[in-house]
């Protein structure tokens, strides 16, 4: 094999295998690590799963934050303005979190509660991220089908 | 007035910027002299307008014109005057006219330097940089005017974002821009390459200091939005993989297998089409990047913007540019490609080798970022992928690369040597296993913290192992040449890069407690004492500052002072309270009251308070600055900029002779 064809044959073959490892290992480790957004709608119609992380996301409800005193513990609820979310969580809240403002919140289905590890706020205040408007919409669109 | 002032400069640069993108690539095409020489005086003129788009930006918010829309929304009266300066690219508008600024004055530079090239192929070159100034200024034109009036005027404007107002985000966009929009160098010239069909290695060793240069911009503005990350977000974290960081990290990947690759077309005329594949796609990565973070198409933490249009218009300009440069490519990369022959075990396999995992990187994490866009757009649902995801595939990407790190400068072009490598490797080994074994000893117990150790002292060794041979092999003053200096800066920084990333991981001891005035929580080796809260006055915000004395065995380290800042509109912003250090940070930031205020005066009821012990975590940014300094470095050396007829006479770092490539002949 002439000098040109083998380097040739060597750059492709590495290129091959590597795109084979690379898309193999990518396939795996992004199903590891994908969680999905639900709302509190679609929580309650038993979409979400149940045992594994999800991320929940709405709009903190007005008058629904309580601490207990002196601890890190905090529970809220998270609405679509059609169905509540509990939301329990241990830590120390975002700048941006705020009664009426949106949050993303990760964690898992605990009792009938949601057990938060993670709690994100925007940083801009005028503007709800689009997942959570979206799902907003959907459980609006969902409610008034049902709605008699 | 004013304004509208600013308003018409644009509109002459942009009209500039088509004439300079159409006469000098007509006359290119045509054999046309008169046309080709049109180009300098284009791209001062434009640079010229752009400039003075900009600068009258900037008046208009040191006077605090409020009837300029951008003005009023992004300052305010109390705003200080060097965040009134730095808000000029605080938000979309104003940071895609520094986007063009900074392109004028890269124009400016290759108008000023290249004078040396071919005639036609400078032609090209500077048409190629107007085509993409014309896209940014009839994208800035179209959708994003910064000029447009607000009448009437109001009162006061609103304020720029508090998380923007940080000295880290003064400098952060400019330099960042600076790497991003200096790639369109590299790809201007791939461009003409391709336009001419043809392509020599001068030119690429023309470009390769320009590259230099943009790559180590790149690096410094990673590092400082990294720093600032780690100092303003308040969670302590330096990296997230989130959207808007890999919008950046994607093309400075890219850009690092580029630095690499030119070399090789640069010293041995191979791997040319791969070359100009690469600058194509570092420049449309920075393209990309700048459409992520702007078009709000990211429904990420980070975004600021959110206006669709712009991402439509962003989009069509980036499937003209990457599309057409690909089929430019496609059609015509035959002509330019070429090269010698080369050995398995050669640099250039090893080079290959490394610019493979940074390119299957880049393209994993893009995977990554535009996923959850993806899924949305099929219907899938909305999908998050998480931080484990990016950090499991880079780790193991970068895995081969490290391994190969140290042997690529010992290795001889073309040829194979693998003596010097037995003996290297047996060196290298020996040295990271007892650097393992020390840091095992010192109490880093955790697999991961040993791992970190052993790869950083792999990397740091190897490359002195070089240093150390050419020290002994080369004759004094030829030691190391710049472009050497600067490889060697930039795989030490790597060495210092992964030990600061990993340790930091697997050392940091982080805390959230709720803590009353007396109170002391114990963290790593020492002792944070609770004060309490008191008020402090800022220029424009209102901060409950917190008191933290932080002490080891009984003796005083340092006071910590974090804060929460409350800005006039309300918002809310933690400043964290950082005692740094070479061996580690202390971290101290404040979450809310947790208690009923004692009433007091001066001090108040338990507060929920992040402490945190960070060692190593300036490694990471140390690591960085290295190589942002081997970049510059590098593109100091004399040898890029010696004219032709001496060419054939310069040194080569590798003591081998630099080959003269004959140009392909293009074929009719």
């Amino acid at each position: 094999m002439n000098p040109v064809r083998k380097r040739r044959l060597i750059i492709i073959s590495l290129i091959v295998a590597a795109v084979g490892i690379a898309a193999t290992l990518t396939v795996f480790a992004l199903q590891q690590n994908m969680t999905y957004l639900y709302s509190p709608s679609e929580v309650e119609a038993g979409k979400a799963p149940l045992t594994s992380a999800f991320r929940l996301g709405g709009v903190v409800k007005e008058g629904s934050v309580h601490r207990v005193s002196g601890t890190l513990q905090t529970d809220f609820v998270v609405t679509d303005r059609f169905h509540d979310m509990r939301v329990e969580y241990t830590g120390i809240l975002p700048d941006l979190f705020r009664e009426g403002q949106s949050v993303i919140t990760t964690g898992h289905m605990r009792g009938g509660e949601f057990a938060a590890s993670e709690v994100l706020a925007k940083h801009d205040e005028t503007y709800m991220p689009r997942e959570v408007a979206d799902a907003i919409a959907k459980a609006k669109a969902a409610g008034r089908t049902h709605d008699p | 007035m004013i304004p509208e002032l600013g308003q018409l400069a644009l509109i002459l640069a942009l009209l500039l910027s088509a004439l300079q993108c159409a006469l000098p690539i007509f006359g290119a095409w045509r054999n046309a002299k008169p046309l080709m020489a049109t180009a300098r005086s284009l791209v001062v003129g434009q640079f010229v307008f752009v400039a003075l788009a900009f600068g009258i930006l900037t008046y208009a918010f040191m006077v605090q014109d409020f009837s300029v829309a951008y003005v009023a929304q992004n300052s305010n009266l109390e705003l200080p005057w060097w965040y009134r300066f730095s808000a000029v690219w605080g938000a979309h508008e104003g940071s895609l006219l520094l986007w063009v600024l900074i392109l004028d004055v890269w124009t400016l530079a290759v108008a000023a330097f290249g004078g040396k090239l071919p005639e036609k192929f400078y032609a090209r070159v500077l048409g190629v940089l107007g085509f993409i100034a014309f896209g940014f200024l009839l994208f800035s034109l179209a959708t994003s005017n910064p000029f447009t009036r607000l009448i009437p005027a109001p009162m006061d404007g609103v304020d720029l974002n508090p998380v923007l107002q940080d000295p880290g985000l003064i400098m952060h966009p400019p330099v960042l821009y600076m790497g991003y929009v200096g790639f369109s160098v590299a790809f201007a010239f791939a461009i003409a390459a391709l336009l001419g069909g043809e392509l020599q290695s001068s030119w690429v060793r023309w470009s390769r200091p320009w590259t230099n240069v943009a790559w180590g911009f790149l690096s410094a503005g990673i590092v400082a939005g990294s720093w600032w990350a780690y100092s303003e977000l308040g969670w302590g974290g330096w990296w997230f993989w989130d959207p808007v960081e890999n919008a950046s990290f994607m093309p400075w990947l890219v850009g690092t297998a580029l630095i690499h690759a030119q070399a090789v077309t640069d010293k041995r005329g191979g791997l040319r089409a791969w070359t100009l594949l690469l600058a194509i796609f570092a420049f449309s990565l920075s393209l990309l990047g700048t459409f992520l973070v702007r078009s709000g198409v990211l429904t990420s933490v980070h975004s600021f913007a959110a206006d669709p249009k712009r991402g439509v218009f962003i989009l069509g300009f980036l499937a003209v540019v990457v599309g057409g440069s690909l089929l430019l490519y496609a059609g015509r990369a035959r002509y330019v490609a070429g090269g010698k022959p080369f050995a398995l075990a050669s640099r250039e396999t090893l080079i290959l080798i490394g610019n493979l995992m940074l390119s299957v990187s880049a393209a994993t994490v893009l995977l990554g970022t535009l996923y959850p866009l993806l899924g949305e757009a099929l219907n899938i649902g909305r999908i998050s992928v998480g931080p484990p995801y990016f950090g499991f595939l880079f780790m193991l990407l970068m895995t081969p690369l490290v391994l190969a790190m140290p042997f690529a400068p010992l290795s001889r072009w073309g040829k194979a040597d693998v003596v010097i490598w037995r003996r290297a490797l047996q060196r290298i080994v020996m040295l990271a296993l007892i650097a393992g074994i020390i840091a095992f000893a010192l109490g880093v117990h955790r697999w991961m913290g040993l791992l970190g150790v052993t790869a950083s002292t792999y990397v740091i060794a190897g490359t002195a192992f070089y240093a150390i041979k050419r020290w002994k092999e080369a004759p004094r003053g030829r030691r190391y040449p710049l472009e050497m200096l600067g490889m060697l800066f930039g795989h030490f920084g790597v060495g210092v890069f992964i030990a600061g990333a990993i340790l930091t991981r697997t050392l940091s001891i982080e805390q959230d407690v709720a803590l009353s005035p007396g109170q002391v929580v114990h963290v790593g080796n020492y002792d944070f004492r609770f004060d309490g809260v008191g008020e402090r006055h800022g220029p424009n915000w209102l901060a409950q500052q917190g008191t933290v004395e932080v002490s080891k065995n009984g003796t005083l380290v340092t006071v910590l002072h974090p804060q929460k800042r409350t800005y006039p509109r309300g918002q809310v912003q933690t400043e964290a309270s950082i005692h740094p250090g070479v061996f580690g940070d202390l971290y101290v930031s404040l979450g809310d009251p947790l208690g009923p205020s004692t009433g007091a005066a001066g001090s108040s009821g338990a507060w929920a308070v992040r402490v945190y012990d960070k060692p190593f975590v300036r490694w990471i940014w140390a690591g960085g600055l290295l190589m942002m300094l081997g970049g510059f470095c590098a593109a100091a050396d004399k040898r890029f900029r010696l004219r032709r007829s001496e060419e054939a006479q310069a040194h080569d770092p590798a003591g081998i002779p630099v080959s003269v490539i004959q140009p392909v002949q293009q074929q009719a």
